[in-house]
């Protein structure tokens, strides 16, 4: 295997409105077949970088190659090529959801078949209904359709999960996995550090209009060499003294009524779980707690994701 | 050009969904054309040059017609689609912006003939119609003078901000439009104060177009009636693509 093929190039790219700089000179490369997600907080220049990624928006200055294509150029040529789902978009009130796909579909010289969009995305019930009466999940739901419907080689997600319940985001999540199965690139972006960390092969944390870091979700962690956390409260009687002699390696704190451990990796939670269980201790609500990405932008930033 | 013709349909499609505007734009003038024709009939009078009221109504509602799809349903086609950013989705696909706006001039120039065609339809069958002009002719015009109103309208779509202030704007224009250029009260009965103001309106030429090419009136005033609405619909194209913004 030699390297990694890249379909997507950006160099020094900047992009001001007025006297904002929302994207103040980014460059990364995004390759084949991956899901490449761009995280960052509201306003850190997201949405910007991928309108200019989809030619929706001119560059002030920068390169960008989208499958070989200057898409400021070849805005016409790079949209038969790629599926996009706008953060805020709408269809008309009145037209129905196989009617959307239909009409979608006639822009495109590649065409997927509705009906397995359809049924892939939980849509066949609702087919008949207006856009207008679809809830928020349903709608979601279709404008991916829409964004599969030229059977892209890359897809464009902007926050696909904003505002969407939970349990509908996981949905979504397998949404996203099951593109990359079938072979697309997916570039994603969101605010969401947990949906970066569950789904994305590649990072890039921007804030303030720049990349402070980009890897895998795994390396960005590591090298943040964070420890783990393994929180409890003991009831009463809780041998301290003790406790702290089985585990002088680790780095215990102790408060009012609660117990915590630091460690490096997951070996000792187990060392720790087994200690409380064997002396018969009594303790409730135990947690363990991952370094995870918002540990990482909290790190690198200095300040946290949610403002 | 890929996706035109579909979208076109679609388009179609959604326009008669669209309960209120089919309703104004197919119903309410045979409402009007009924309404009327019940109470002055269809019988000749020399008030107008031999013709019956039914027979210079049915181009003045056709004037009607051209008025509400210009003024009123393509402003607030725009602008719905801008402000909920319909437009934006298509931007994201390949789909040619001339095409959007070829589809939406087909869509609302189809309805204003399925209109016009009512009308006459209903006319022939309850009051006898009488048709004495070039049947070219009038077709050329009615497709003229709705090209005309629907580049007005795409000035105004493009001004105003929300679909909310297209609805406002397209009535403050369009009501006393209709009233005071004969599209709806004949001309013969409107005062000679508001006759002389109503020359500046440009549905007052689209009426005198349409009316005096159905009765086969001699061609003098044309140049005039054309040449007014060409200038008027060139200057608010001109300054439409300046001003227009897809979201």
């Amino acid at each position: 295997m030699g390297r990694a093929e890249i379909v997507l190039s950006v160099d020094a790219l900047r992009k001001s409105y007025g006297p904002v700089r929302a994207v103040d000179g980014i460059s990364f490369e995004v390759f084949r077949g991956e899901i490449f997600g761009m995280v960052g907080p509201n306003g850190a220049g997201k949405t910007t970088t991928i309108e200019c990624l989809e030619g929706l928006r001119q560059p002030d200055e920068g390169e960008i190659s989208v499958l070989g294509l200057n898409p400021a150029r070849q805005r016409t040529e790079l949209m038969q090529r790629i599926g996009v789902q706008l953060q805020q978009s709408a269809l008309p009130h009145h037209l129905k959801v196989l009617e959307a796909l239909d009409l979608f579909r006639s822009f495109y010289r590649k065409q997927a078949d509705p009906r397995h969009l359809l049924e892939t995305l939980g849509l066949r019930d609702s087919r008949h209904r207006k856009f207008g009466q679809l809830s928020g999940g349903q709608k979601q739901r279709l404008f991916i359709a829409l964004a599969l419907i030229n059977d892209p080689e890359i897809v464009f997600l902007d926050e696909l999960t904003t505002g969407l319940d939970p349990q509908a985001r996981r949905a979504m999540w397998n949404l996203v996995r099951q593109m990359k199965q079938d072979g697309k690139t997916v570039f994603l972006t969101t605010h969401y550090m947990e949906e970066a960390q569950q789904l994305c092969d590649r990072v890039a944390i921007i804030d303030r209009g720049r990349i402070v870091a980009l890897d895998t979700p795994e390396h960005l962690i590591q090298q943040l060499k964070a420890r783990t956390r393994v929180v409890f409260q003991p009831a009463e009687n809780f041998p301290l003294n003790h406790f702290k002699k089985a585990f002088s390696s680790l780095h215990i704190e102790h408060t009012d009524d609660r117990v915590i451990v630091l460690g490096e990796g997951n070996r000792f939670v187990v060392d720790v779980v087994r200690f409380l269980v064997e002396n018969n201790i009594v303790f409730q609500n135990l947690k363990v707690e991952y370094p995870n990405l918002e540990d990482v932008f909290l790190a690198l930033t200095g300040h946290q994701m949610r403002d | 050009m890929r996706g035109l013709w579909k979208l076109t349909l679609t388009e179609l499609k959604l326009f008669l969904r669209e309960q209120v505007a089919a309703f104004f734009t197919l119903i309410f003038p045979l409402m009007m054309l009924f309404i009327f024709g019940s109470i002055y009939g269809n019988k000749p009078t020399p008030i107008f040059g031999g013709f019956g009221n039914v027979d210079i109504s049915v181009p003045a509602y056709g004037a009607m017609i051209i008025a509400t799809s210009g003024l009123i349903s393509l402003p607030i086609l725009l602008a719905t689609y801008r402000e909920l950013r319909i437009f934006a989705r298509f931007q994201a696909t390949p789909i040619h912006p001339i095409s959007i706006f070829l589809a939406h001039i087909t869509v609302l120039v189809t309805v204003n003939f399925l209109g016009l065609i009512l009308l006459a339809a209903a006319g022939k069958l309850v009051y006898h119609l009488r048709f004495a002009g070039n049947m070219i002719l009038v077709v050329a015009a009615y497709f003229y003078c709705s090209l005309a109103f629907l580049a007005i309208g795409f000035l105004l779509g493009s001004v105003v901000r929300s679909a909310r202030t297209a609805q406002i704007v397209g009535m403050v224009f369009f009501f006393p439009m209709i009233f005071f250029s004969g599209a709806t009260i004949p001309r013969e009965f409107l005062p000679e104060a508001i006759r002389s103001v109503a020359q500046f309106l440009p549905l007052t030429h689209v009426v005198n177009l349409l009316r005096g090419l159905w009765i086969g009136a001699p061609p003098s005033s044309w140049p005039v009636n054309a040449g007014y609405l060409a200038i008027l619909s060139a200057l608010s194209i001109l300054l439409a693509v300046r001003i227009f913004r897809w979201e």
